[in-house]
């Protein structure tokens, strides 16, 4: 089962946390800035794997990938596989890079619902829900397509509406 | 200013998906991202909270502002602030019935609240409601907020509509369906038990989702319950079949590999129903065999799948073909550049070694690379890898390995583990006692908070009862041994407490055993240690007993007793301490002092520790002081009990009537087989003479019952490790290469020369083959595999050779495969180096020429600067502009990316809507200088390592220009902006200059699907009194 994702900056900034096991507030800042310090002591080129029980309890492990100025983690027990959850994070980015096109850590900082989102498209209380970046974004395309629908009134300016059809 | 704000409300009015917020929330986001401290953060936040709780508070919010509200409120949880105060509108928002606010009201729940909230009471109804909806988006949704604010208690409340949807049309509802189903499952199994037979149906459903997202529940099932689940084998075969054979849609592809997690997780299954089942066994080993030859291994996922079969085959019953093929697939790993696949490759080696011990062999050299590594997470799987190949013949060498690294690190929970792996290899492998006391010292030394006081009681009694069968000599010699090692230790600073313990009890019994260390000067150490560590008193009190004990052996044996000044002062200071314990030992120290020789010797005998007490339960020593008492008329004892009247029964003892308040709580706690137990306890304040007291000498710490039944319990697993060490072959067994080539460690050698000199042989064969390898790997490597068969062989004496040979064959396969790590890898991902070097090699005044011509074109093309053609500093706008994008090529200087870039290249609309966009949003400051650089930099640089070797090239293509003065990364345009420089990632520290986004940067030079962009700021720094030309225009 998949415990956290978790999307931090190269600052430690937290980007977008999810856990699926409830957590406090304190105690998810606690892990947070764990994962950040432990990640930011890596070294590059090594490996994405971390075992990491002394935050998350006994049989945790953490994939994480660095893109651009953003970290991507997955924390999970032993009945994942680590090379898999991996691509999964790659997955993840997939979608976003179709959904945003040309993704970046702006897109995520502004449009934290969208990305929830996503991730509730993929990952579903802890289980790996959809693996295919196709139908995910099928599925988040519809989503807005309703919700667009919904909201009657739209004064966004065209180039603006353009901009974020993408 | 004006014109922005109204720009930015319009926006927010429409707000959905994209840049949906107001220009408030961007400017929190904003100044957030800018905070140079915590604390600033801290108070941005706060401020913020400050604000939304008044706008909450306001009557008649519209809508689309409560749901940016909500947003910003779950945007502070996350930062770590409380916003408990907005919960209450958030689970409103989830009553709406437009879908917008109703799936932000629900992802605000979800993320805000637990299951046992309060509030949820009110979200039930709710979501009751909509799991009815036509709208498959609202159940979604529902179900989407089911997984996490439903208990057990709420369950019964959606489950009859949960199920109804397992049937629902759409393929995105059943999915989550079964998810909440399973999730139920997770919470509370019972309330669910009859809807199991659901999954089952579901893994026949038409669409490959559903199906995979039943993999997931039956995963947890059948992990639980193997037997009942045993039918699905075949069916899970064939499933795996056909995905491998590609009968799913091609959408499921993922890199070329048919839907590989859905594959994955069906190896995972079949792991479970094959393990120990030879029927299910021999159906999966066919469908496993095609995996094998199928799995595209030059991707990561078909790794993944490769990893997994291996997993797979480890647990079902072996199967030689199979082995072979993982034992070549896990080679592939180690072999790999890849850490990831190493790690997988040492993790997969680590599963199969259990069912064939000699495939570590092949790998010896891979594996100590994997040890030698930078790479931590791969250093811990390889000493874990380790940890389950330690036999008697290379316990030396892994423990030495283990203890190094364990002093390497800082990390205290990693130090734990490593620490109890040490001390169980050496308790259940240790070739020599010695050696078994030196490892605990580096244990205690070095990690001796961190490690259970079990351990360090397990080594007084090993040291007390000896390890040999009856060979005294030996016995002496070893604690003579240990008492030389802590004399030598006990002056080191700031030794752990629980060691410093140790230390103080072994020099008490044994300190001056020998008759080597006279008794002032083992007490002249331990007054030191009491000094030096004054502020522990478990320490002190150790030390205090181990002075008693040291001056009742001097006593005992007739000697003169010299009390040290030091010890006299400690003693004086013990006497007035707070520590009541610490007190009485002082006192009783005093006592024994004045006694004469044969008293003490009763109290403390020499070297009893290990003698078992008989205690007195009926106190019957004491019947004849008591008929005295009787006899010159004193009244017999009558319990508290009968004295009250409340107890009838007479034939209680008068120990019983201790013990029966509370009875209850100390039943269980003192079920010992030994008879050492509860009384002693309250025989502690005895006064000395009386013969009760000897229970003191066994356990300096006389307090603590649970020593004492800490150390029986230890005794029980002492025995059959004794066992273990009893044995007569030991040492033949373990005196192999590794102990030799180790005594640089500081370990003593025991080897007998026959064996030594047979396990020599093979490096000298081997050695000249090939120097290309390090010799001290190789005898690493030599010593850790080298007696690969030592574990079977311990009970024959000859068993030393056998594994000599084994080393003799292997040298002929080894070299060709270990050359590979021995090489630098490519360094494929530091693209940096190559660039820089064409960059520094350039000409400058050739680079000028460039430079200018391309602003000649650029300046024409770019309509931006149109715009602003009144600037007075557009020259060197242009120029910097075309600096910039000339930079990108030429720094590259290699024609082939430059028109990967130019076809990749900009989009200029794109990146003008967009950057007005952000412009409008505020994400610039409202004056934004003539420089603009809007169309040009969503030019994907070609410089990968821009950022990181910016210095350099920006000095490389800039020296030349006449108008730009670079210093270092900062680039300064003379006369009007002091300082510029370009960032990617938008957070700057010093936040000091404006800051304007520019664009996004690629950083790589091709570009793979699923990538991520740098976001580009650029900063200057402007002269006091320049003012930006240009009003702002939308484009």
């Amino acid at each position: 089962m998949i415990k956290a994702v978790m999307m931090l900056n190269t600052q430690g900034k937290p980007r977008l946390a999810k856990f699926y096991d409830y957590m406090p507030v304190e105690k998810q800042q606690e892990l947070i800035r764990g994962v950040f310090s432990v990640l930011c002591s890596r070294p590059e080129n090594v490996s994405n794997f971390l075992e990491i029980d002394s935050l998350f309890g006994p049989d945790s492990r953490l994939v994480y990938k660095h893109y651009a100025t953003l970290y991507f983690v997955l924390v999970f027990d032993g009945s994942e596989n680590e090379l898999a959850m991996l691509d999964l994070i790659q997955v993840l980015v997939e979608t976003l890079d179709k959904c945003f096109s040309n993704v970046c850590e702006l897109d995520i900082v502004f449009n934290y619902s969208k990305m929830h989102a996503v991730l509730d498209e993929i990952v579903f209380g802890g289980q790996v829900l959809e693996t295919s970046s196709a139908e995910v974004m099928k599925a988040v395309e519809e989503i807005s397509k309703l919700e667009a629908a919904s909201n009657s009134i739209s004064l966004v300016p065209k180039s603006v509406s353009g901009w974020r059809g993408r | 200013m004006e014109q922005l704000k109204t720009i930015g409300r319009e926006l927010a009015m429409g707000s959905q998906g994209g840049f949906g917020q107001s220009k408030e929330f961007l400017d929190l986001v904003k100044s957030i991202g800018e905070a140079r401290s915590k604390a600033e953060e801290d108070r941005i936040v706060l401020s913020e909270i400050d604000i939304l709780k008044r706008r909450l508070l306001e009557p008649d919010i519209p809508k689309r502002k409560m749901k940016e509200y909500i947003i910003r409120l779950v945007y502070i949880e996350m930062l770590g602030h409380d916003a408990s105060f907005g919960y209450i509108h958030a689970v409103k928002m989830t009553h709406d019935d437009n879908l917008l606010l109703k799936r932000t009201g629900y992802l605000a729940v979800t993320l805000f609240l637990n299951e046992d909230h309060d509030l949820i009471i009110l979200i039930v109804n709710t979501i009751q409601k909509d799991l009815r909806s036509d709208n498959f988006l609202v159940v979604c949704a529902a179900l989407n907020a089911i997984c996490r604010l439903i208990n057990e208690e709420t369950i019964p409340a959606v489950l009859p509509q949960v199920v109804e949807l397992l049937n629902h049309q759409k393929e995105a509802v059943r999915k989550k369906a079964i998810m909440a189903l399973h999730r139920f499952h997770r919470k509370s199994p019972s309330s669910v038990s009859h809807l199991i037979t659901n999954f089952r149906k579901r893994l026949c459903d038409n669409d490959p989702g559903v199906m995979g997202a039943t993999l997931c529940p039956l995963f947890d099932l059948i992990s639980e319950d193997v037997s009942s689940y045993k039918d699905l084998v075949s069916s899970f075969v064939s499933i795996l079949k056909q995905v491998t054979e590609r009968r799913l849609p091609k959408s499921y592809d993922y890199h070329q590999m048919p839907a590989p997690f859905i594959q994955i997780k069906l190896l995972k299954i079949m792991a479970l129903l094959g393990s120990g089942d030879k029927n299910a066994s021999e159906i999966m080993s066919m469908v496993l065999g095609d995996l094998f030859r199928k799995c595209d291994s030059s991707t990561n996922i078909g790794n993944a799948i490769l990893y997994e079969c291996i997993r797979c085959i480890s647990c079902i019953l072996p199967n030689p073909k199979l082995l072979e093929a993982a034992a070549d697939a896990i080679s592939k790993f180690l072999k790999s550049d890849s850490h990831n696949l190493k790690y997988m490759g040492i993790d997969g080696l680590g599963r199969l070694i259990k069912i064939s011990p000699d495939i570590a062999e092949q790998h010896q050299l891979a594996v100590i690379d994997c040890l030698e590594d930078p790479d931590d997470t791969l250093k811990r799987k390889t000493f874990e890898l380790l940890y389950k190949m330690t036999k008697s013949s290379n316990v030396e060498v892994i423990v030495d390995r283990m203890i190094d690294y364990m002093i390497s690190i800082n990390d205290n929970h990693y130090k734990t583990e490593i620490a109890s792996r040490c001390v169980e290899l050496a308790e259940q492998f240790a070739p020599s006692n010695q050696w078994f006391i030196q490892i605990m010292n580096k244990v205690f030394e070095h990690a001796g908070d961190l490690v259970n006081i079990k351990v360090a009681h397990n080594l007084m009694r090993l040291i007390a009862e000896g390890f040999g069968e009856d060979d005294d000599d030996a016995d002496s010699k070893l604690r003579l041994s240990a008492v030389e090692s802590y004399l030598q230790l006990i002056s080191e600073p700031k030794l752990p407490s629980l060691f410093l313990q140790v230390i103080s009890w072994v020099l008490g019994e044994y300190g001056t055993a020998d008759g080597k260390y006279s008794a002032s000067y083992i007490s002249g150490k331990l007054c030191d240690v009491a000094d030096a560590y004054s502020s522990d008193e478990t320490v002190k009190g150790y030390a205090v007993s181990a002075l008693m004990k040291i001056y009742a052996f001097e006593i005992a044996s007739g000697r003169k007793v010299d009390v040290l000044p030091e010890c006299q002062s400690l003693i004086e200071e013990l006497l007035a301490s707070h520590s009541t314990d610490l007190q009485q030992r002082a006192y009783e120290l005093q006592a024994l002092l004045a006694l004469d020789a044969r008293a003490v010797e009763s109290i403390l005998p020499l070297d009893a520790s290990c003698e078992d007490i008989e205690v007195d339960k009926d106190l019957s020593f004491l019947n004849g002081y008591i008929q005295q008492a009787i006899e010159s008329g004193a009244q017999p004892y009558i319990s508290e009990r009968e004295r009250s009247g409340m107890f009838e029964t007479t034939d209680y003892h008068p120990q019983d009537h201790h013990e029966v308040p509370s009875h209850a709580l100390r039943f269980e706690a003192y079920e010992l087989p030994k008879p050492s137990g509860p009384p002693q306890a309250s025989n502690e304040l005895v006064p000395v003479p009386e013969p009760s007291y000897y229970s003191e000498s066994h356990q300096p710490i006389s307090t603590s019952l649970v020593s004492e039944r800490e150390s029986s319990e230890i005794k029980l697993r002492l025995d059959g490790v004794k066992q273990k060490w009893g044995r007569p072959s030991y040492q033949s067994t373990t005196s192999s290469s590794s102990t030799t080539q180790q005594a640089a460690n500081g370990t003593p050698t025991y080897s007998d020369a026959g064996v030594g000199s047979s396990s020599s042989k093979p490096r000298s064969s081997y050695e000249p083959k090939k120097p290309e390898i390090d010799p001290e790997k190789q005898r690493l490597a030599a010593s850790l595999f080298g007696g690969p068969s030592s574990r079977t062989d311990k009970k024959s004496s000859s068993g030393g050779h056998k594994p000599a040979k084994g080393t003799v064959n292997k040298p002929a396969a080894v070299p060709k495969e270990n050359q590979t790590p021995v090489q630098p890898p490519p360094d494929l991902l530091d693209l940096g180096e190559p660039t820089a070097t064409t960059v520094t090699a350039m000409d400058p005044f050739k680079e000028l020429e460039g430079l200018l011509d391309s602003s000649s074109q650029d300046g024409g093309s770019s309509d931006v600067m149109g715009l602003y053609s009144d600037a007075a500093p557009v020259t060197t706008t242009t120029s910097v502009d075309s600096l910039l994008s000339e930079l990108s090529d030429s720094s590259k200087g290699n024609p082939r990316t430059y028109q990967s870039q130019t076809s990749k290249g900009p989009n200029t609309k794109e990146a003008l809507e967009k950057d007005a966009l952000v412009r409008q949003m505020g994400v610039n400051p409202t004056s934004v200088p003539v420089l603009d650089m809007g169309s040009t930099v969503d030019v994907r640089w070609g410089s990968p390592t821009f950022h990181k070797m910016g210095n350099e090239k920006f000095k490389a293509a800039f020296s030349s220009f006449n108008d730009v003065k670079l210093s270092m990364c900062n680039l300064a345009i003379r006369n009007r902006i002091r300082k510029l420089c370009f960032r990617a990632g938008g957070n700057r520290r010093d936040s000091e200059g404006v800051k304007r986004y520019v664009g996004k940067w690629c950083g790589s030079e091709e570009k793979n699907p699923g990538h991520f962009n740098y976001d580009m700021y650029m900063y200057w720094d402007e002269e006091p009194n320049w003012k930006s030309v240009p009003p702002l225009k939308t484009p």
